[in-house]
């Protein structure tokens, strides 16, 4: 028996969204992303734009279905996963 | 409660008689207003641009509201955010914290400010005079300033 597939949309903002070249996209996700952090190694390995995007991880902040989590945050039944810059408001 | 994130500028004082109104049970308001800087030396700028996340934006400042009215009696509250492209020397954001003390309506207003920086989906990029543009790195002394409230 196989998992029914799990489509998230990501959403990318300030200079991830311009290093990733895109704001938004739906993926499907492989059985074995289960983390936040697993998603973004997945990713980093879509294409160069991703590692560029990403290669100060510690500095790229994550926000599951619009809460902000860490990196070891659980995906589970996740419909949307943003990426953004530390926020510069205020 | 109110939190409202938008284009348009904002008007203080309307803001505060639409907050308090007739009522007698407030005796302290404190108002915040942040303004855009043109910054100084050969880091002037023209103009800033303000991106967001707009379905989780007013959740987050409707989060960061419900906490500061957990941790201090107050009234009622007022947060305004503004997004797109503004020049020095226009307002930006907008905390108005009401209470029955001055020090509920202080602290409130000091929390909710060190949590709009460092909490709501907001990111600056700024126009610079030579022509470049260069988002704003988020600075420590704000993660800092919202460590201090434990």
């Amino acid at each position: 028996m196989t998992a029914a597939p799990r489509n998230v949309r990501l959403l990318y903002f300030a200079w991830v969204r311009e290093k990733i070249g895109r704001d938004a996209e739906t993926v499907e996700l492989p059985s074995d992303v289960v983390t936040v952090s697993d998603l973004v190694d997945w990713l980093e390995q879509r294409g160069p734009e991703y590692g560029e995007a990403f290669a100060r991880r510690n500095v790229v902040r994550a926000a599951v279905d619009r809460t902000h989590v860490k990196p070891s945050a659980l995906l589970g039944t996740a419909r949307e996963v943003a990426f953004f810059p530390p926020v510069t408001g205020g | 409660m109110a939190v409202c994130v938008q284009t348009d500028d904002f008007d203080v004082a309307a803001e505060t008689e639409k907050l308090i109104g007739a009522r007698t049970d407030i005796g302290a308001v404190v108002t915040f207003t942040g303004r855009v800087r043109e910054g100084e030396g050969d880091k002037r700028i023209t103009s800033m641009t303000l991106e967001h996340y707009p379905d989780m934006t007013e959740a987050e400042m409707s989060r960061i509201e419900a906490e500061a009215h957990a941790r201090w009696p107050l009234q009622a509250t007022t947060l305004i955010h503004r997004v797109g492209e503004l020049r020095p020397g226009e307002q930006i954001v907008l905390v108005i914290a009401a209470s029955a003390h001055r020090q509920a309506a202080f602290e409130a207003a000091a929390f909710l400010m060190d949590f709009l920086k460092t909490r709501a989906p907001f990111w600056k990029k700024e126009m610079l005079l030579n022509g470049d543009s260069a988002w704003v790195d988020a600075r420590e002394t704000d993660d800092n300033a919202a460590g201090r409230w434990g």
